[in-house]
């Protein structure tokens, strides 16, 4: 356990010192939603109508762009061989790479979203329930994304690989994420907005078993 | 290789009696409906296109765990040759549905749930065809595409309801439900023949597809033996 968190320890070392690229999933964030308004004109009400929906699909972008740094790296300065060799089983390894990628990834997106709701004109009463969305959706984009970048780790052009290879598996933590914020937004009768939670922590557990032994597998395959 | 050279003709005859009896069926017997007309009778390439954009998938993921356990270079050709048939059923179910939906809704795109869930299906099936491309080494390509394959067939049904959860302008389905269809049986059995026409289509395409990835496998050996003999 204790290489488990050494390499957890690591990956949020490496992210957060000189030439980690840490804050730049964040920037991204921030840069990409100023192009919301650019786009569709300022007009308050229209944005605040489309913010939910906006900020998690940026959010799921944010995330992928940070994937191919999870194995890819490590791959290439020759990292990766020396930790599949390690007595650490495989799908524990790919496990806390994921948890490193969310803490320097997913998290920060979370904390930087207040920010981004106030440009898009999001009513400040729903920000907790941005917040627990995103906190209960993220360990799934961080899990489906270690797949993608299992699968593609060593590829020439894997970049782009992965976008075509993930963005489908994510299209059901979008639909519950931002389906939890609307139900709020609207004030939806009953317990629609819990019910989307639900089924969206549903999804995250799920992808953690699916998540380490499936981009284990692919990082079986690809490295032999 | 021998088995396949056996079967394939018959599955072809076979396939295109099927198909014939379902389109006759499908134009003469089956009554219009009294809603929709003349051009609900699109619905018998639609219907069969769409169940089986899904039954090849679970073909492929079943081949591909197969490929995975037991390692048989046939199980790896076969779900390499099921995903673009795969893919051209989901695009022929897209296809018609827009055709029908055009007179029918007054759109040819609606962003209803089925229509969704088919075109992220026609994206899956573009990925798993994406890594039989990037990837050069076919076994390493192999071992990844039925990694990805196996992966989606748990993420598909998940975003199919998950798709579902928004309210459906779609029909819902008549056919397979409790208490049996609730279509007339005039209308249902060229349904399912033609059902059938694609199921004998696939796997005979399938066969084809085997047999010439075989070939092409078999001349590149022979190539690359050759330029070894020269040099």
């Amino acid at each position: 356990m204790s290489a488990f968190w050494a390499i957890v320890g690591q990956e949020v070392k490496l992210a957060t010192r000189v030439g980690g690229g840490g804050g730049l999933a964040v920037f991204f964030f921030l840069v990409a939603i100023t192009l919301i308004p650019l786009g569709v004109g300022p007009n308050m009400p229209l944005l605040a109508q489309i913010a939910p929906g906006i900020l998690w699909v940026i959010l799921l972008l944010s995330c992928l762009l940070t994937l191919d740094r999870l194995f890819q790296t490590d791959f290439e300065d020759g990292t990766l061989d020396h930790l599949m060799l390690s007595p650490l089983p495989l799908e524990l390894l790919v496990l806390a790479k994921v948890v490193g990628h969310w803490l320097t990834t997913g998290l920060p997106l979370i904390f930087a979203s207040p920010l981004m709701a106030l440009m898009l004109n999001l009513d400040p009463r729903h920000y907790p329930m941005m917040m627990v969305t995103m906190l209960v959706g993220s360990p799934a984009l961080s899990l489906l994304g270690a797949i993608g970048a299992g699968l593609t780790v060593g590829i020439r052009r894997g970049g782009l690989l992965i976008s075509l290879l993930v963005l489908p598996f994510y299209m059901p933590v979008l639909i519950f994420g931002v389906g939890a914020l609307r139900a709020v937004l609207v004030s939806a009768p009953g317990d629609l907005a819990l019910r989307n939670l639900a089924l969206l922590a549903a999804l995250s557990l799920l992808c953690l078993v699916l998540g380490p032994v499936a981009g284990a597998a692919g990082l079986r395959a690809n490295l032999r | 290789m021998k088995l396949s050279g056996i079967l394939l003709p018959w599955v072809s005859v076979l396939c295109v009696g099927l198909l014939g009896v379902g389109t006759y069926g499908a134009l003469f017997v089956a009554p219009a409906d009294y809603q929709q007309g003349e051009a609900a009778r699109i619905m018998y390439v639609h219907v069969p296109a769409a169940w089986m954009s899904l039954a090849t998938f679970v073909f492929m993921a079943v081949a591909s765990a197969l490929a995975l356990i037991f390692r048989h270079p046939l199980s790896d050709l076969c779900a390499k040759a099921c995903a673009p048939i795969g893919a051209g059923f989901t695009f022929l179910a897209l296809l018609t549905g827009a055709l029908w939906g055009g007179p029918m809704w007054g759109t040819f795109w609606e962003w209803d749930p089925r229509l969704t869930s088919q075109l992220i299906l026609l994206f899956i099936y573009f990925g798993y065809m994406a890594i039989w491309s990037t990837i050069e080494d076919p076994t390493r390509a192999a071992r990844v595409a039925a990694v990805l394959a196996l992966v989606g067939s748990i993420m598909v049904p998940i975003i199919h309801y998950s798709v579902d959860w928004w309210n459906s302008l779609h029909q819902g389905p008549s056919v397979f439900r409790e208490g049996g269809p609730s279509i007339h049986p005039d209308m249902l059995w060229p349904l399912l023949v033609m059902a059938l026409g694609y199921h004998a289509f696939l796997i005979a395409v399938l066969l084809v597809r085997m047999r010439t990835e075989i070939i092409r496998r078999r001349v590149r050996a022979l190539q690359l033996r050759r330029v070894g003999g020269l040099a």
